[in-house]
């Protein structure tokens, strides 16, 4: 329980306690995070944030961003409940932004969160080697490297000089890349349509420049290139260039 | 915002409500919303009005007629808490309050059955009047006591609805005991995510005797001090209301009341001045018992509403700006 070890203090211990932040300090077990008892080394002084970075318990909702223990969390799922003449109870469930991992806690309304310090920058594709995938600041020229595990399905649509927004974590950590949503592949190998075909199937599948495989209408060819939602990584249109 | 057909569904809720109480003798009242004082209860956020504080609930105002000697009356008015938004909470909701002179929150039970068996004939035609639950309502219609909420039977026996004691429903349905809850502070929790869940579908059921440090306004259990005469009404999970025999020591409900206001002063709350005019009144309190129910919680119930949003006229997000390109 997040906010156990507060309410437990003797009231007159409570007003110190509570004018700190108490989101500190947990470790990870498996798949889950596991609060830590809060000791007076654990927490982190709220005067440390700017209260406009800070997020309290009556923030939170589906979609929020926040920081704990260094890692940015997206929360997935959000419920207030409160019982009769009771405290105000925060249940949420989160997912880790660069591990994946979930976890579910419930909160209370002294609880505060950082904001994940998260920023996109637009960036250019250079090129991948073995499981590392390369990308080049367009103004500074930085580079960075991102693993194919961070990529996730992104890697599916990826070709070389492709600008894409690449998620920084505390400024410097590139956790993810956003695609843009429509990206057009050429197509490097379709079966030809045989007319006459009674199979029933309206789509077949083809092979486009990076690899990746998706089911197409019977029309498209070799050598056309055709639009993809990177979102679904399903076909949109065909494209005449 | 409600169509047409649930906004008169929930007038004609609201009329039969008007219409038990009536039958049952009971005066209806209605008393101030702003008001000087609060009641200090250190989980409820009063909201502020120019000074003033807007009610949480009418219990104080109540109290106040009670004690110049009416004895049966009822009330339904617009309460105000803040920071209380979620599928079950608004901000800005319906109570019904009812208080008899006499009554202990036993009697105060089966004030409740009757009321909401009161309601059920209503609450079947009500859902039976949605086209597609037509199927589903034909075999509870017969039986009478059984209505759909979200896609599960609520079953209303008429005979006694169950008493359950807080401890025993930490035995039954908890991970870890009222005592251990209690001392680790996961009472609240484990009552909303263990226990709550699992209450009032076959049957709806009172919780009751609540430990003494949860008792509020209500008055101890004289054989067993450690609780208090009060209870929660709870139909497909849902908290609907809260009922209990008053406290009438006014010396008692001081002594709750600067604790709650100590603590608030801890939370960083501000909080409003002793009620003293509420005190003095209580010492002219009878024996009574007094019940809070969330209106709009026991229509989005019957009426088989997925969240309270959903059960009211106009709710906050219908003071949204439209969406870009929407008519």
């Amino acid at each position: 329980m997040g906010g156990d070890n507060v309410s437990k203090l003797k009231p007159e211990d409570k007003k110190d306690i509570l004018s700190i932040a108490l989101r500190s300090g947990c470790k990870k077990m498996g798949n889950h995070v596991a609060w830590p008892a809060h000791s007076a080394d654990n927490v982190i002084p709220i005067t440390s944030c700017s209260e406009k970075n800070m997020y309290s318990a009556s923030d939170l909702r589906k979609g929020l961003k926040v920081d704990i223990d260094g890692e940015p969390y997206i929360i997935t799922d959000f419920d207030f409940s409160k019982p009769g003449k009771g405290q105000a109870l925060y249940r949420t469930k989160m997912r880790n932004m660069i591990t994946g991992n979930q976890f579910t806690q419930t909160y209370r309304s002294h609880d505060k969160f950082k904001k994940a310090d998260l920023e996109e920058r637009t960036m250019q594709f250079l090129y991948a080697q073995g499981d590392e995938y390369h990308f080049m600041d367009t103004v500074s020229y930085d580079q960075v490297a991102l693993s194919k595990e961070q990529l996730g399905d992104s890697q599916k649509f990826l070709m070389d000089n492709m600008e894409v927004a690449v998620l920084f974590y505390a400024g410097t950590r590139p956790i993810a890349v956003n695609l843009p949503i429509f990206v057009n592949l050429a197509v490097t190998r379709a079966d030809p349509w045989a007319k006459g075909d009674t199979s029933g199937t309206d789509t077949k599948p083809v092979t486009v420049e990076t690899g990746y495989e998706l089911q197409v209408p019977p029309f498209v060819e070799q050598g056309d290139k055709i639009q993809i939602d990177t979102r679904s990584g399903e076909y949109i249109t065909r494209v005449k260039e | 915002m409600l169509s047409p057909q649930r906004l008169r569904q929930r007038a004609v809720f609201v009329q039969q409500i008007r219409a038990f109480f009536q039958a049952h003798d009971y005066l209806e009242v209605e008393t101030p919303i702003r008001l000087p004082f609060s009641i200090p209860e250190a989980n409820i956020r009063a909201i502020q009005s120019e000074g003033a504080w807007l009610q949480t609930s009418p219990e104080l105002c109540m109290k106040l007629l009670l004690a110049a000697g009416n004895e049966r009356l009822f009330q339904i008015c617009r309460c105000f808490r803040g920071e209380e938004v979620g599928r079950l909470h608004l901000s800005e909701f319906s109570m019904l309050e009812w208080y008899q002179v006499g009554w202990d929150y036993q009697d105060l039970m089966q004030s409740c059955e009757a009321f909401i068996r009161s309601l059920l004939p209503w609450a079947l035609a009500c859902q039976e009047s949605e086209d597609s639950r037509q199927l589903a309502q034909a075999s509870a219609v017969k039986t009478g006591d059984c209505l759909q909420y979200q896609n599960r039977s609520l079953y209303f026996p008429a005979t006694l609805w169950p008493r359950l004691t807080v401890e025993a429903a930490f035995t039954r349905y908890a991970s870890i005991s009222l005592a251990e809850a209690l001392a680790t502070d996961r009472f609240d929790e484990c009552l909303v995510v263990e226990i709550e869940p699992n209450l009032g579908w076959a049957a709806p059921v009172f919780l009751m005797d609540y430990p003494a440090e949860f008792a509020a306004l209500s008055r101890k259990k004289t054989t067993d001090p450690s609780v208090a005469e009060r209870f929660e009404l709870y139909i497909g999970g849902i908290e609907l209301a809260n009922g209990f025999s008053e406290l009438i020591d006014p010396g008692e409900q001081r002594a709750r009341f600067e604790e709650s206001l100590a603590e608030m002063a801890a939370q960083g709350q501000k909080v409003a001045a002793m009620p003293e005019r509420f005190l003095t009144a209580l010492g002219a309190m009878k024996e009574t018992a007094g019940i809070a129910l969330g209106l709009d919680r026991l229509f989005m119930l019957l009426a088989d509403l997925p969240h309270i949003e959903a059960a009211v006229s106009l709710s906050p997000p219908d003071f949204l700006a439209p969406h870009p390109g929407l008519p």
